[in-house]
């Protein structure tokens, strides 16, 4: 009974996404003030009716209600009570719902913190936001139900897929999923914009804080994604170019470049049709992702149950929310007007540079993860596209993004004189010069790839300490929005710094190791004490106890477990990591090997910097955070002169 | 200002090939061995006193070869349709009998020798298709895999039609159905035969 | 920059290949050292760095060089005799690609079908470089002072001026 009301409440909130789009967006153009003064009340009421929804479904599986199928399919009732929690989002069905909801949040978001727009402005964003939810909302009940029942109901559920019983699974897919959702926001302001003919400084000073957040939601969903994946599978890789690994990071890659050009339209009042273009793409990625994901085109690891129905409707939805907006920009955005003069070498130039460069990686990354469906489209056969190809051609986009985080800090807006930027600079570039020539001659293995990575975090942390001390030393508060640029680009030198020595430094035995047996690393050593049984609630495992000694000294005693769970035949590994400021120690356990001994397969891993990675995306999101505490943001969107 | 339509063309673009692509399967691998000579081997039989076999054997006929195994699930699922095919006397059925002796079928953790490793395969294919049926009229043995490496095999079932010039002519990947005998197989066995 | 999950480097070979010189002096291993799993290490380092590019054929995306599957198991042994018969990095892919296809390649050879994919992106990159060089060069000449007009006011003078010219 209970889930029939939720299906109910799934479909009323279908009708008021409906009406929450086609209202207000008919008031406006009528000029009906009744029916733009729906928009907030419907936004709160589809929530309300969403969350009813996606807590029954909750409550199934607490419950264990097996009769529910989506349910059956993906829980236990052994399943521990967090991950029966996290398991209506394990599957395509529940996760939909999830999306859904967080879409329906984040409209309320805007319906609350809008006080100081304009009446009619308000109504198109929440307006189109109902659209894109009475689409989502549809695809949902057509064709991917999260409630359906199963009769009669099995004893027990089929369990949720072994590897994603995991703290990960619990705040990697909602944190993503903040990120998809939150640039629905900016694209919904994008496209207001279009419809009012009013791209401007306002628009996009409206614009930055949303997509600060939804940007800062997208780094910690991605950066746990990559953690998740280090400690999980076993051999401590942390990025695959996997396709739904591109999936996120396309978007990001353009939020990244929106949150840039926004500075730009709000300063300045330029780059009004690119910033708007930019914002519909972030936004049409977050979909293709979308789709990628849950249509079945591409293989991936990751890929929810392939289903071409679903596919469909996937692509239908697409083409409507994409093509119907960049129609949209085709016809409105040449009216924008421009800004003013924009000197060669002025912030304007460098962050438009920084807007280019990533449109083009974002192409890059795009063009590769989708090749061999073209390739396959055109009869053309079927290859192969993977990390090789992504390494080669992303990395080199990547260094002069990175290195315009300099000058692009120094640079005065309008016109910057090229001898006192290029004076600014000389700091930073005689330290990153020495740095990478210091690490590629003088360290074991150093090459010219390690040289240039610690070169560039190098030119990126003492060019923002210049900045810092330069800005220090003048009079004046200094708006957090300083801070937080600083802090969010610290964020990115440290995960260079992280991806380059990690890459270049690393070091791996894959050995045979009976009690007693050790085997080191520079100077820890690793010593097999003994191997033991260790069951949990829904697995059985064998446990290693690895004493880990530094110096000769012991500190640390590592347990990783081989785990086979009783509802999978894959034996699982869960390794066991002692993790540093500097570097991490990763132990993992293998197969037991057959023989007169007892002797079991181990591979060790001494992994420098890597802990940096996360924490340089910590620094980010941070410093995202700092930049939206910024009271001009929030104060200026009041009373703003258009 | 035709540039700012650029956008919407290129969407247009994408979506045709993501369309297209929705009805291809991106699993499914096309053999590059279509058109090339059948890579040579000489494996043992089913039969104890039989020499060994290989391809050069069924020149000037038109053959199937048919990769299976006793442990393999879907395999059981195309026997039935396999066993029936052969009483029509269409063309041989040859087996190829992949990766047999698997490491459960040895307890104990003792790595068998090739003599033992054959001994226990043709126990257990014998047994095997005294129970379901024998389509093949030979089946022989590649127990490490090689010989499925040398044919691109990358899952069991797979099945090959080989011409008379001993050349493959077409690959099946997965189990055979009844829609796939007679809308690719059989056509392409006549045309073949005709030559 | 190569982003390896298995990286075995020159350093570590030394020290495994003197450690293994050692024990098999003493004729079996003390209890003490683990012994690699791999039996010549200059070897499987070798076979690391191709299966690293290689595809497993029977997974969900992953490298032959880290995957678990019987396939990628046998399919490494297969590649580690073309190593010890001293076959060169493309003759040991040439003869994968001859039995599986291009599809086991994950990365790509550049030739007629995947010059889009290889050069693309620079391509792209020029005419982004280009695209923005003319624009930054319209915008030197534009005056100092901003239009008098925003954008939502000069949309209301069109309208006007065309309801002007309505009947």
């Amino acid at each position: 009974m209970i889930v029939e009301i939720g299906h109910f409440a799934l479909i009323l909130a279908a009708c008021v996404a409906l009406l929450q789009g086609v209202m207000p967006l008919t008031g406006t153009a009528t000029n009906n003030l009744r029916w733009q003064l729906l928009a907030r009340p419907a936004a709160i009421t589809q929530f309300l009716l969403l969350a009813l929804a996606y807590g029954v479904l909750t409550h199934g599986a607490l419950s264990d209600d097996f009769s529910i199928n989506y349910i059956a399919g993906h829980s236990n009732s052994l399943l521990p009570i967090q991950y029966k929690v996290a398991s209506v989002w394990g599957g395509h069905e529940g996760s939909l719902l999830l999306w859904v909801l967080m879409l329906s949040g984040w409209t309320v978001a805007v319906a609350l913190f809008s006080r100081s727009l304009p009446l009619a402005m308000v109504a198109r964003v929440i307006g189109v936001l109902g659209l894109i939810s009475a689409g989502f909302l549809a695809f949902v009940l057509l064709t991917s139900s999260p409630f359906e029942r199963l009769f009669p109901a099995p004893l027990d559920g089929k369990d949720l897929n072994p590897l994603l019983q995991d703290p990960g699974l619990v705040i990697h897919p909602p944190m993503l999923y903040m990120g998809y959702v939150g640039f629905s926001v900016a694209f919904a302001f994008a496209v207001a914009a279009l419809i009012s003919g009013r791209m401007d400084a306002a628009w996009a000073r409206w614009s930055r804080p949303w997509t600060v957040v939804a940007w800062m939601f997208m780094t910690a969903g991605i950066a746990l994604g990559s953690w998740w994946a280090y400690y999980e599978l076993g051999w401590g890789g942390w990025w695959f170019w996997d396709p739904v690994e591109n999936a996120s990071l396309m978007p990001w890659l353009f939020g990244t470049a929106l949150i840039h050009a926004l500075m730009v339209t709000d300063k300045r009042g330029g780059f009004k049709a690119w910033a708007v273009l930019l914002a519909i793409g972030a936004f049409s990625l977050s979909l293709l992702g979308t789709f990628l994901v849950r249509s079945g085109v591409l293989t991936s690891v990751h890929a929810f149950a392939n289903d071409p129905e679903r596919g469909v409707f996937i692509l239908i939805l697409l083409a409507l929310v994409v093509g119907i907006s960049l129609t949209l920009f085709a016809w409105r955005a040449p009216k924008a007007t421009l800004g003013g003069k924009i000197g060669l070498v002025s912030r304007e130039s460098m962050l438009l540079a920084n807007s280019v460069l990533l449109v083009v990686a974002t192409a890059a990354v795009l063009l590769g993860t989708i090749y061999p469906l073209i390739v396959d489209a055109l009869n053309l056969g079927k290859l192969s596209v993977g990390a090789p190809y992504f390494n080669a051609v992303f990395v080199p986009l990547m260094v002069p993004v990175i290195f315009l985080m300099v000058p692009g800090g120094i640079a005065h807006w309008r016109e910057t004189r090229w001898q006192s930027l290029s004076r600014s600079m000389r700091i930073p570039a005689v330290a990153a010069v020495l740095v990478g020539l210091a690490v590629c001659f003088f360290t074991t293995r150093g090459t010219w790839l390690s040289g240039v990575g610690t070169a560039l975090a190098t030119w990126v942390i003492v060019g923002l300490v210049v900045q810092i001390i330069d800005r220090l030393s003048k009079p004046g508060r200094i708006a957090p929005s300083f801070w937080g640029m600083h802090l969010a680009h610290s964020g990115i030198a440290a995960i260079v710094l992280g991806v380059t020595l990690v890459s270049g430094y690393e070091e791996e035995r894959d050995v045979r190791m009976g009690i007693g047996d050790s085997v080191s690393i520079s100077n820890y050593t690793f010593e097999l004490k003994d191997v033991v049984l260790a069951d949990g609630p829904n697995y059985k495992a064998l446990r290693a106890n690895v004493a880990v000694s530094k110096d000769g000294v012991p500190f640390e005693v590592l347990r990783p477990e081989k785990r086979k769970y009783f509802s999978s035949n894959m034996p699982m590994t869960e390794a066991a990591i002692d993790s540093g400021w500097f570097r991490d120690l990763y132990v993992a356990l293998g197969e037991p090997i057959a023989g007169e001994e007892r002797q079991w397969s181990l591979r060790v891993y001494y992994k420098p910097f890597v802990s940096w990675l996360w924490g340089g995306a910590a620094l980010m999101v941070l410093g995202g955070l700092l930049s939206v505490s910024d009271r001009r943001y929030r104060k200026s969107a009041m009373g703003v002169a258009s | 200002m035709k540039k700012f339509l650029l956008p919407l063309a290129f969407f247009l673009a994408l979506l045709v090939f993501l369309g297209v692509g929705l009805k291809r399967d991106p699993s499914e691998i096309p053999s590059p061995l279509v058109g090339r000579v059948a890579p040579p081997f000489a494996l043992a039989t089913l039969d104890v006193q039989a020499p060994t076999f290989g391809p050069e054997d069924m020149r000037g006929k038109v053959w199937m070869l048919n990769v299976w195994a006793t442990w393999c699930v879907a395999c059981k699922q195309e026997h039935p349709l396999l066993v029936a095919f052969s009483q029509a006397n269409q063309l041989p059925i040859v087996g190829l009998n992949y990766k047999e002796v698997q490491r459960q079928d040895t307890p104990g953790g003792v790595v068998p020798t090739a003599e033992e490793k054959l001994t226990i395969a043709r126990k257990k294919s014998t047994e095997w298709l005294q129970r379901y049926g024998n389509p093949y009229v030979v089946s022989v043995f590649d127990l490490d895999g090689r010989v499925g490496i040398n044919y691109g095999v990358y899952g069991v079932p797979e099945t090959y039609l080989i011409d008379k010039k001993g050349v493959i002519r077409y690959k099946q990947v997965g189990v055979l159905t009844p829609e796939i005998l007679l809308t690719r197989i059989l056509p392409l066995v006549k045309e073949l035969n005709a030559s | 920059m190569k982003v390896t999950m298995y990286s075995i480097h020159r350093h570590t070979g030394r020290i495994v290949a003197a450690l293994l010189t050692t024990l098999l002096a003493c004729g079996h291993a003390h209890a003490g050292e683990a012994v690699p799993t791999a039996q010549d290490p200059v070897i499987e380092k070798r076979l690391i760095d191709i299966s690293d590019e290689l595809r497993c054929l029977v997974c969900q995306n992953e490298s032959l060089a880290s995957s678990r599957a019987e396939l990628a198991n046998d399919l490494r042994e297969e590649v580690r005799k073309l190593i010890v018969e001293n076959q060169s990095d493309s003759q040991i892919k040439a003869y994968l690609v001859a039995r599986y296809g291009d599809f086991v390649l994950y990365r790509p050879e550049v030739k007629p079908m995947t010059w889009a994919l290889w050069f693309g992106p620079f391509f792209l990159l020029i005419a982004g470089v280009v695209g923005m060089a003319r624009y930054l060069r319209t915008r030197q000449t534009l005056s100092a002072a901003s239009p008098t007009l925003t954008d939502h006011e000069r949309l209301k003078v069109q309208a006007m001026l065309n309801a002007k010219d309505a009947p």
